[in-house]
């Protein structure tokens, strides 16, 4: 859009500026969440203020079905769906490269592209790394092969998250961490504490005006799902190089015992977010990223479903492609951390860790 | 509008907080009900969704209220701005019943939250919605609808047929289409008459159409029109607005909550001849806004121009519009219009009156000008720290006060005495109570005393 000179459209930011400084002047809505008594330190706000503000909210919408001003009344306002923009558009700017962002965070087919090449990548390996020896899936893939594909795939993506973390700290003029401010992000986070309403009851996504948990319950499923899983595999790891305990592992082993109810939970809980998310009202949230965020909702399901049946598929034939299936899912979601919606969990963290970390709100006069 | 019976048990005109509170209590008690609501349904809920809280009595410490807030301190609270202009009786039954409200209105949907940040003084006295009032009006549709409720979008009531001492029918237009709906009870509460500009400039006179309406357009005072001309007793001073003085550059309806602007203790206020007309720090602003409206609609043009420096702007939350800003005092008065020579004038000289002393925002400080024709009493400061600030001030109508007159069930009156099917509750009946003047929280207990009373007396007749 380089061609676009119509200075009359705000940007993000600028937009976003507005209907911020309507809502300080109003702050009804200040019991939803963190976002509204955050805004009452200040009377002018600028654009680092307005990213750690965006990045504190949690599209519950509670906010936009609350407000006297939405369309069509003049001042127009959707809180939502701005913070939604800017906050998508803080996580491109920040990540580097900001290209893939752009495309991976705007294009679920790019998403879906790179699955399908990784997934052939995979194929091939399989059929040209084929080990000698082995058993079970390493039978396909020698545990060295994976281990020297996994870690790098897992460990860059990370470090340019750290990187782009640092910036956003900078960007939002974080300052100094302590550790009372860590562990109370940890808990408004580990309880979802934004998406409660205020009330306890839920946010307002999928039945309008009304309130639900299912959101917040189906995220819950989702990241504890992950956590289990992503612990599975840690427990495995070390089970393997410090205790020479080798894959696969029966039902009643450390790894199985998480990675089982995780995979469940995750497949659960993404099918429960896609279902959540084509009931919700588009407008209300970023419209553009709309498809690429279902797609990674779908490759998280992926990742965990085709996890599961590699467990159930055991000794059949259906190994190997299942295999290749799951480790394809899994790199994609590793690469693309800091370009996915993924990345949300990083930054939304560095919110409220930052949040904690500032004085206590107080307004000005009465 | 196919699946409604032929005759409804009752019909609501209106579509607010009343009208809701009476709509739930008779639907609940087996009634078949029909609200008729004149807004679209993105404007549904009138002025109660602008509201923030209601004033609620309590004994003791009840979430989200603090302290205790009796009878008598709330009847004195609004003895004084109703300067004795009430019924005594309907106001205790009111106060009374408000206790109730607030686990009434839990069950019913609507959640609290503490008093919001810059309101602290009224945490003991007002419990806030949590989100607003159109967070209120949601639930309440929403329970309502779950009760089997009827509502009807874009209707207005453009008449309530009186036979004798009853009502039979009433006249509607429903999205462009007149129809006449049928029912064995009726309960009015749509609103007072502000958004009427004609009726306020017939009332109060031309400069009312200066005035900007502080909430729903769609207020206009027809069904109390009709009654009036159909002999209901009335109540209420029908000259009389409750008039608050707003940003002028707010829009002329539903500008709402952040419109007002709280600078004036802190400012000089000047009228478009660059003088100052009145003590701008005579008392706490929560005791004095509502006085400012009245004052600015008698000044030229009704306008006026809060005038502040930079040691004051970060002392009242902020408006929703950016003060103009200047260096100098004469590039203020130019930049808002006013000759800078006259404002330089008033300045100079209210600054010459200043006195050292203390400066406290939050208490009567006593930092007061001498020998001023128009004094300042408190938080007298010169204007001499640039950049100084200067907003708009007009008139912004909260509500009217003429309305039908009710008795303790809500039932409205003709001269021979009462109709027997009909009740209203809310603004259009708020005179009965609210003579003069107004306490902060109270349109809202009124709506949901008397709505919930007229909902409850309405289903009993049909039952
Ligand atoms: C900006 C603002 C802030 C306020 N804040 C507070 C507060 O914090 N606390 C408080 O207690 N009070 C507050 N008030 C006052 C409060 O809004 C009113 O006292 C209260 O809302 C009155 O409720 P009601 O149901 O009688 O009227 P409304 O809520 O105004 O409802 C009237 C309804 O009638 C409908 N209607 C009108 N004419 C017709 C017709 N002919 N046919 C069909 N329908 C019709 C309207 O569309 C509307 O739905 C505030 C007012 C304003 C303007
Ligand atoms: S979203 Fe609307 S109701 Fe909520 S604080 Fe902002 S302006 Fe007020
Ligand atoms: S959408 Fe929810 S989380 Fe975001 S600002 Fe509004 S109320 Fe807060």
């Amino acid at each position: 859009m380089s061609l676009d000179t119509t200075p009359i459209l705000l940007s993000a930011t600028e937009e976003a500026r507005r209907q911020i400084e309507i809502c300080n002047a109003c702050r009804y809505c200040e019991g939803f969440c963190a976002v509204f008594p955050a805004m009452t330190r200040q009377k002018a706000f600028a654009d680092g203020d307005l990213t750690q503000l965006a990045n504190l909210c949690h599209n519950c919408r509670g906010c936009y079905y609350a407000c006297q001003y939405t369309e069509p009344h003049e001042f127009a306002l959707n809180i939502p769906a701005i913070l939604a923009e800017v906050r998508v558009e803080s996580w491109e700017r920040l990540a580097r490269p900001q290209r893939l962002a752009r495309v991976f965070q705007t294009h679920g087919v790019a998403m879906a592209g790179l699955l399908v090449v990784v997934l052939a990548w995979v194929f091939w390996a399989a059929s040209v790394l084929r080990p000698d020896a082995g058993s079970g899936f390493y039978a396909y893939l020698a545990h060295n092969t994976l281990v020297a594909i996994f870690v790098p795939a897992f460990v860059l993506p990370l470090v340019l998250i750290a990187v782009s973390v640092r910036d956003y700290w900078r960007e939002v003029d974080g300052g100094r961490v302590r550790l009372a401010q860590v562990l109370s992000a940890l808990g408004s986070a580990l309880r979802m504490k934004n998406l409660s309403g205020g009330h306890g009851e839920g946010c307002n996504f999928e039945r309008g005006d009304r309130f639900s948990d299912r959101r917040r319950v189906y995220h819950q499923l989702t990241m504890y799902g992950f956590l289990l899983c992503f612990a599975a595999t840690t427990v495995a790891t070390v089970m393997h190089y410090l205790l020479g305990l080798e894959a696969p592992y029966p039902l009643l082993s450390p790894p199985k015992l998480l990675g089982v109810p995780g995979g469940l939970m995750m497949v659960a809980g993404a099918a429960g977010l896609a279902w959540l998310k084509l009931r919700a009202d588009r407008s209300l949230g970023a419209a553009r990223v709309w498809g690429a965020e279902m797609a990674f909702v779908l490759l998280l399901g992926a990742v965990a479903l085709s996890g599961l049946a590699l467990y159930g598929a055991a000794g059949s034939s259906l190994v190997m492609p299942l295999l290749a299936v799951h480790l394809a899912t899994v790199m994609v979601l590793f690469l693309l951390m800091p370009f996915s919606k993924m990345v949300h969990g990083f930054y939304r963290l560095a919110a409220l860790v930052a949040e904690a970390g500032k004085p206590a709100p107080t307004a000005g006069g009465e | 509008m196919t699946d409604w019976p032929k005759t409804f048990d009752l019909v609501v005109v209106g579509g607010g907080n009343a009208a809701l509170c009476a709509a739930i209590t008779a639907a609940e008690a087996g009634a078949s009900v029909l609200i008729l609501e004149s807004a679209p349904i993105a404007y549904r809920g009138g002025n109660s969704r602008h509201t923030r809280n209601f004033r609620c009595m309590h004994k003791g410490p009840a979430s989200p209220l603090t302290g205790c807030y009796e009878e008598e301190e709330y009847l004195q609270d609004l003895m004084l701005v109703t300067k004795g202009k009430t019924d005594e009786g309907l106001a205790r039954l009111a106060i009374r019943s408000s206790e109730d409200c607030l686990p009434w209105m839990k069950a019913h949907g609507v959640r609290f939250q503490p008093s919001l940040s810059g309101t602290l003084s009224l945490s003991r006295t007002n419990a806030f919605f949590l989100g607003g009032g159109k967070a209120l009006v949601n639930a309440y549709y929403n329970t309502a609808e779950d009760l089997g409720v009827k509502v009807a979008y874009e209707a207005q009531v453009t008449h309530v047929h009186r036979q004798g001492d009853r009502i039979s029918h009433v006249e509607a237009e429903i999205q462009g289409r007149p129809r006449t709906i049928k029912a064995r009870a009726f309960v009015l509460a749509s609103g007072g008459f502000q958004a009427d500009i004609d009726w306020l400039a017939r009332a109060w006179g031309p400069a009312a159409r200066n005035f900007l309406i502080r909430g729903t357009p769609y207020n206009r005072g027809v069904v109390l029109r009709d009654m009036l001309d159909q002999g209901a007793a009335s109540v209420g001073d029908p000259t009389q607005c409750h008039a608050v003085a707003i940003d002028g550059r707010a829009p002329k309806y539903d500008g709402g909550i952040v419109t007002r602007l709280d600078c004036v203790p802190f400012s000089i206020v000047l009228n478009n001849d660059g003088q100052r007309f009145y003590d701008e720090g005579e008392d706490v602003w929560p005791k004095r806004y509502a006085i400012w409206g009245r004052l600015v609609a008698a000044q030229p043009d009704q306008v006026g121009y809060a005038l502040i420096d930079a040691k004051s702007i970060d002392l009242f939350m902020p408006s929703v519009f950016p003060p103009v800003t200047a260096e100098t005092i004469e590039g203020l008065a130019s930049k808002l219009g006013l000759d800078p020579k006259a404002v330089r004038r008033t300045v100079e000289g209210f600054n010459a009156a200043c006195r050292p002393g203390r400066f406290h925002p939050t208490e009567l400080d006593g930092l007061a000008t001498e020998g001023l024709e128009v004094p300042k009493t408190n938080w007298a400061r010169p204007l001499d720290t640039p950049p100084y600030y200067g907003y708009q001030l007009r008139p912004g109508v909260t509500f009217t006060y003429l309305g039908l007159k009710v008795d303790a069930r809500a039932q409205v009156h003709g001269a021979e005495g009462p109709i027997r099917n009909l009740w209203a509750a809310g603004e259009i009946m708020a005179g009965s109570i609210l003579g003069q003047g107004y306490l902060a929280g109270f349109g809202m207990t009124i709506g949901t005393v008397f709505g919930r009373i007229a909902g409850k007396e309405a289903a009993a007749h049909v039952a």
